[in-house]
C-alpha cells in the first residue's frame, strides 16, 4: 500500500497543481455558470448530499449493475459459442462488430421511445456500449489457450468438457478481469447518457437539469460523483482479480 | 511380446503430397529404452503422436501392449519437449492432472500420489510451489512425474531435455537411466543430440532417410549402469562419428 502511494505521488502532485490552476482560473473569470471552481462544486456536493446519494446515485446504479450483468452473462455466452464453434463465429463476429458502429447517443432516444422513460431505456444503453469489450477480450482469452496444452491432456484421455474447464477458464481469467475493468467505467459513462436523454432520476438526469437552470457547479458535482463511483469499482475488481489471478504475466 | 508395435503404419499430413510414414514396421521390448534420432523435420515426431493417439494414421496398425490402440485411453505416457506445467496450478496440481482426468479418486488421494511421485524424482515438499518458482531442470523432473501418474508401462519422450543448458541436461540425463533403472518402463526417447542418444539408449533407431520405411536398429556397445566416462572409449566414438555421418548426409550444406 504504501509503495502504492509513493508510486503515485507524482500523478498526485501534478493533479494538485492542475486543480490549484483551475481554482486560480475559476476565480479569475468569476462566471461560476460557465467555469465553476472546484471549492465550489465541493460546496454544491455537500449542499446536495441528500439528493444525490439517496436518489440519483442509487438510480444510477441500479442502471449500471443491471446492464453490466446483463453484458457479462451475453459477453460471456457469446465468447464460449464463438470459441466452441466456427460456424455460430462466422456468423456473430461480424455483427458483434458492426454494432459497435452504431453510434449509440444518437440512437438511445429511440430506445427512449420503444421503452418510455423507466429503467430498461438506460440499460439497454449500457449493454450496447459494455457487451462488446466483453465478448471480444473474453474470447480472446478463450483463444490464447495453448493447443500443446490440450492436446497433453487429450493424451491422458481428456473430453471437451475437461479440456475447457481445465485450460480455457484458466486461460481467459486474466482477460475476463481486464474486461471487466474496462466494462465498469464505460457501463456507467452508459447510464449516465441514457439519462441525459430521458429520465426521471439518476446522475445523468440530475445534471441535465442543473444544466438548464445554467449552474454550473451543480453540473459538475454528479460528474465528480460518477467518476468516484467508477474508481471505486475498478478497484473492489482489481482486489477480486489479485484473489483469483496468481499468476498473470507468467507465460 | 512387444510393448510397442507397428505394422505397416502410414501416415501423411493433409498439407503434403507425400506419405512422410511409408509403410513402417518396428517393434520395441518392454523395458528396453531406445532413442530414436534423426534431422529435424524427418517425421519422428509424427511416429510420437500417432502412437499417443493424437494423429490417426493412414493406414496400418499400432499395437501397445500387444492390443491394437485404437479407442483406447491412456495407455502411454507422453512428455512433450517443453514442459507445459500449468502456471496458473500449483506443482502438485499439475502432477495429479492425469489422475484428476481419469477420475476415481479423491483430491486427498491424489495429492498423496501427486506428493509421493515428486519425492521419487527429488522434488518432496515443492507440491505447493507455483511452476515458476522451479529451475528448468526441476520443471522437466515434475513433468516426468506427471508423466508417471499416467501409469502407463510406455513413456514417450519426445525431446524433454532440448531446451536445458548442458550442464543441468547432462545431470537430467544421468537422472533419468537412474529412473529408468528403477521403475523398468519401457521408454522411447526422441533427440537430435547423437551423444544423449548414444549415453542413454540399449539402441538407437536412426531414422536414414524421409518418407520412413523403416528405423534402422543400432546396438551401443555399453552395459548398465552407465556414467560418462564410457563415452570416451573408442568403440562409442566410432559409433558416434557413424551416426553423425549418416545423418549429415540427409542435411542439404
Amino acid at each position: 500500500m504504501k509503495t502504492a502511494c509513493k508510486a503515485n505521488l507524482p500523478a498526485m502532485i501534478f493533479l494538485f497543481a492542475l486543480l490549484v490552476l483551475w481554482q486560480a482560473g475559476a476565480m479569475g473569470l468569476d462566471a461560476a455558470y460557465i467555469l465553476p471552481s472546484p471549492t465550489q462544486i465541493l460546496a454544491k456536493l455537500w449542499e446536495l448530499r441528500e439528493i444525490l446519494f439517496t436518489v440519483h446515485l442509487p438510480a444510477t446504479m441500479l442502471v449500471t449493475a443491471i446492464g453490466l450483468a446483463i453484458s457479462l452473462v451475453l459477453g460471456l455466452a457469446l465468447a464460449v459459442v464463438m470459441d466452441g464453434s466456427d460456424l455460430i463465429r462466422k456468423m456473430v463476429y461480424p455483427i458483434v462488430v458492426v454494432s459497435q458502429t452504431i453510434p449509440t447517443t444518437a440512437i438511445a432516444p429511440l430506445f427512449v421511445l420503444w421503452f418510455g422513460y423507466g429503467i430498461w431505456s438506460k440499460v439497454l444503453v449500457t449493454v450496447l456500449i459494455t457487451f462488446f469489450p466483453i465478448t471480444i477480450t473474453v474470447y480472446d482469452g478463450l483463444r490464447s489457450a495453448k493447443t500443446e496444452m490440450a492436446e497433453l491432456l487429450e493424451t491422458y484421455g481428456a473430453s471437451k468438457r475437461d479440456i475447457f474447464l481445465k485450460i480455457k477458464v484458466p486461460c481467459a481469467l486474466p482477460y475476463f478481469f481486464s474486461a471487466v475493468k474496462m466494462a465498469v467505467p464505460m457501463s456507467i459513462i452508459g447510464a449516465a447518457i441514457g439519462e441525459w436523454l430521458g429520465a426521471k432520476s439518476g446522475l445523468g438526469y440530475f445534471s441535465r437539469r442543473m444544466m438548464t437552470q445554467l449552474d454550473g457547479a451543480g453540473v459538475f458535482a454528479p460528474i465528480v460523483l460518477l467518476s468516484a463511483a467508477a474508481i471505486l469499482a475498478v478497484a473492489v475488481v482489481n482486489l477480486l482479480e489479485r484473489k483469483f489471478v496468481r499468476w498473470r504475466g507468467e507465460s | 511380446m512387444a510393448m510397442l508395435e507397428f505394422q505397416n503404419v502410414s501416415y501423411q499430413y493433409p498439407s503434403e503430397d507425400f506419405d512422410i510414414i511409408d509403410r513402417l514396421s518396428f517393434s520395441v521390448e518392454p523395458g528396453s529404452f531406445h532413442c530414436i534420432i534423426g534431422v529435424s523435420g524427418c517425421g519422428k515426431s509424427t511416429i510420437f503422436r500417432m502412437t499417443n493417439g493424437l494423429l490417426k494414421p493412414k493406414g496400418g496398425t499400432i499395437l501397445v501392449g500387444g492390443e491394437p490402440i485404437d479407442g483406447r485411453k491412456s495407455y502411454c505416457g507422453y512428455m512433450p519437449q517443453k514442459d507445459l506445467l500449468f502456471p496458473w496450478r500449483t506443482v502438485g496440481e499439475n502432477v495429479a492432472l492425469p489422475l484428476e482426468i481419469r477420475g476415481g479418486r479423491s483430491r486427498a488421494e491424489r495429492r498423496d500420489r501427486a506428493e509421493a511421485a515428486l519425492a521419487d524424482v527429488g522434488l518432496a515438499g515443492c507440491a505447493d510451489k507455483m511452476p515458476h518458482e522451479l529451475s528448468g531442470g526441476m520443471r522437466q523432473r515434475a513433468a516426468f512425474a506427471r508423466t508417471m501418474l499416467t501409469g502407463s508401462d510406455l513413456l514417450l519422450l519426445d525431446e524433454p531435455f532440448s531446451a536445458l543448458d548442458f550442464l543441468t541436461r547432462i545431470s537430467m540425463q544421468e537422472w533419468l537411466l537412474q529412473q529408468w533403472q528403477k521403475h523398468r518402463k519401457t521408454i522411447l526417447f526422441i533427440t537430435h543430440d547423437v551423444e544423449e542418444a548414444l549415453f542413454l539408449s540399449q539402441s538407437v533407431l536412426v531414422v536414414e532417410r524421409t518418407p520412413i520405411h523403416e528405423l534402422s536398429d543400432v546396438p551401443v556397445p555399453a552395459a548398465f549402469p552407465r556414467d560418462r566416462s564410457c563415452l570416451k572409449e573408442r568403440s562409442l566414438v566410432e559409433l558416434k562419428e557413424h551416426l553423425i555421418d549418416l545423418l549429415r548426409k540427409q542435411v542439404a550444406p
